[in-house]
C-alpha cells in the first residue's frame, strides 16, 4: 500500500474508519436517537464508499447501481425513523432510549 | 500526485467531521458535521469517477435527509446534556468492539486483490469506446437491466412517504373545518323558518 499512489486499499480502509466510527458512535450516544440514526447514516455512506470504489477499480457499473439503491433506503429509513421519533416525543416529551421500553412484556 | 493530495483531504475531512458528529455536544452542530461528511464524500465519489453518485449525494443526502434531521432537531426542544448524562459507562464497551471490527477491516482490506479472472465475469463493464458519461452510462442499465429493482425501490418511496403521513397525521378537536357534503346536503326547511308576523306586535 503505497502512501502516494491512491488505490482500492485506500478507499477500503477509509470506508472501514468510517463504518467504525458509526459504530463507536453508536455506544457513545447511546440515549440520543437523532443522533443514532445520524450515526446509521454514516454506516451506510461507509457502505457507499465501499461499493463505489470496487465499482471504479474493478471496471463494473453495477457497484454505483446498487449505492443509488442504498441511497433509496436510507433516505427511506431516515424518513421513517424521524416521524416515529416526533411521535414517540409527542406522547411521551421524551426521546430517551431508556423509555422507549413501555411494549417490553 | 494531485489526485493522491485531494484524496487525502476529503478522507480527512470525511474523518474528522464523523468524529465530530458523534462526539458534538450539540445535535445541531452533529447535523452540520454531517452534512460536511457528505460533501467531502461526494467529493471522493467525483475522485472515483462516479460523477452522477456524487452528485445524487450531495442532493438527496445534504439536501432531504439532513435538513430532516435539521428540522426534526429544531422542532423537539428538549434537554440535550440530559441525554449525554451517564454515556461514558459504555464507551470502554464501544472502544473494543469498534477496535476490534476496525482491525478486522483493515486487515482484510488493505491485502485486497481481485482475483485473476475477475473481469471475466462483470456484469456491466465500462464501455471504452463508447465515449459515454458516467451518467449515461448508468441511465442505460438503470432502466433496463435493474428496472425491477429500481421500480421496487420507488415503491419502497412511495411507502416511506405513506407512512411517515400517517403517522405524524393528527386531527386536533375543535378545529372547524369545512365539510362540503353537509353544505350540500343542507335543506332549505332544516335551517330556515318563515314567520308571519303582524305590524305593531312583535314576534
Amino acid at each position: 500500500m503505497e502512501l502516494m499512489e491512491i488505490g482500492l486499499s485506500h478507499y477500503l480502509s477509509l470506508a472501514a474508519m468510517l463504518f467504525t466510527l458509526g459504530v463507536f458512535g453508536i455506544f457513545l450516544n447511546r440515549k440520543n436517537v437523532i443522533i443514532i440514526l445520524m450515526c446509521i447514516e454514516l454506516m451506510l455512506l461507509a457502505v457507499n464508499v465501499n461499493f463505489v470504489a470496487f465499482s471504479a477499480f474493478l471496471g463494473d457499473l453495477t457497484g454505483q447501481v446498487f449505492s443509488l439503491f442504498i441511497l433509496t433506503v436510507a433516505a427511506a429509513e431516515a424518513a421513517i425513523g424521524l416521524a416515529i421519533l416526533v411521535v414517540f416525543f409527542r406522547n411521551k416529551g421524551s426521546i430517551a432510549v431508556e423509555d422507549i421500553s413501555s411494549m417490553k412484556g | 500526485m494531485l489526485t493522491a493530495l485531494a484524496f487525502y483531504l476529503f478522507a480527512s475531512v470525511v474523518l474528522m467531521s464523523a468524529i465530530m458528529v458523534i462526539t458534538a455536544r450539540n445535535p445541531v452542530h452533529s447535523v452540520l458535521f454531517l452534512i460536511l461528511a457528505f460533501f467531502n464524500a461526494s467529493g471522493l465519489f467525483v475522485l472515483l469517477g462516479a460523477e452522477f453518485i456524487a452528485m445524487i449525494l450531495v442532493i438527496v443526502y445534504v439536501g432531504a435527509v439532513a435538513v430532516l434531521f435539521l428540522f426534526v432537531v429544531m422542532m423537539l426542544d428538549m434537554d440535550f446534556k440530559n441525554l449525554r448524562k451517564g454515556a461514558m459507562q459504555y464507551v470502554p464497551m464501544g472502544i473494543v468492539i469498534g477496535g476490534v471490527l476496525l482491525a478486522e477491516l483493515i486487515t482484510i482490506f488493505s491485502a485486497w486483490k481481485f482475483a485473476p479472472d475477475a473481469d471475466q465475469n462483470l456484469a456491466v463493464p465500462f464501455k471504452e469506446e463508447g465515449g459515454l458519461t458516467n451518467t449515461e452510462a448508468l441511465g442505460q442499465v438503470l432502466y433496463t437491466d435493474y428496472v425491477f429493482a429500481f421500480q421496487v425501490s420507488g415503491l419502497i418511496l412511495l411507502v416511506a412517504m405513506i407512512g411517515a403521513i400517517v403517522l405524524t397525521l393528527r386531527h386536533r378537536d375543535g378545529v372547524r373545518r369545512q365539510v362540503v357534503s353537509k353544505q350540500q346536503t343542507r335543506k332549505r326547511e332544516d335551517v330556515l323558518e318563515v314567520k308571519k308576523v303582524t305590524p305593531g306586535t312583535g314576534v
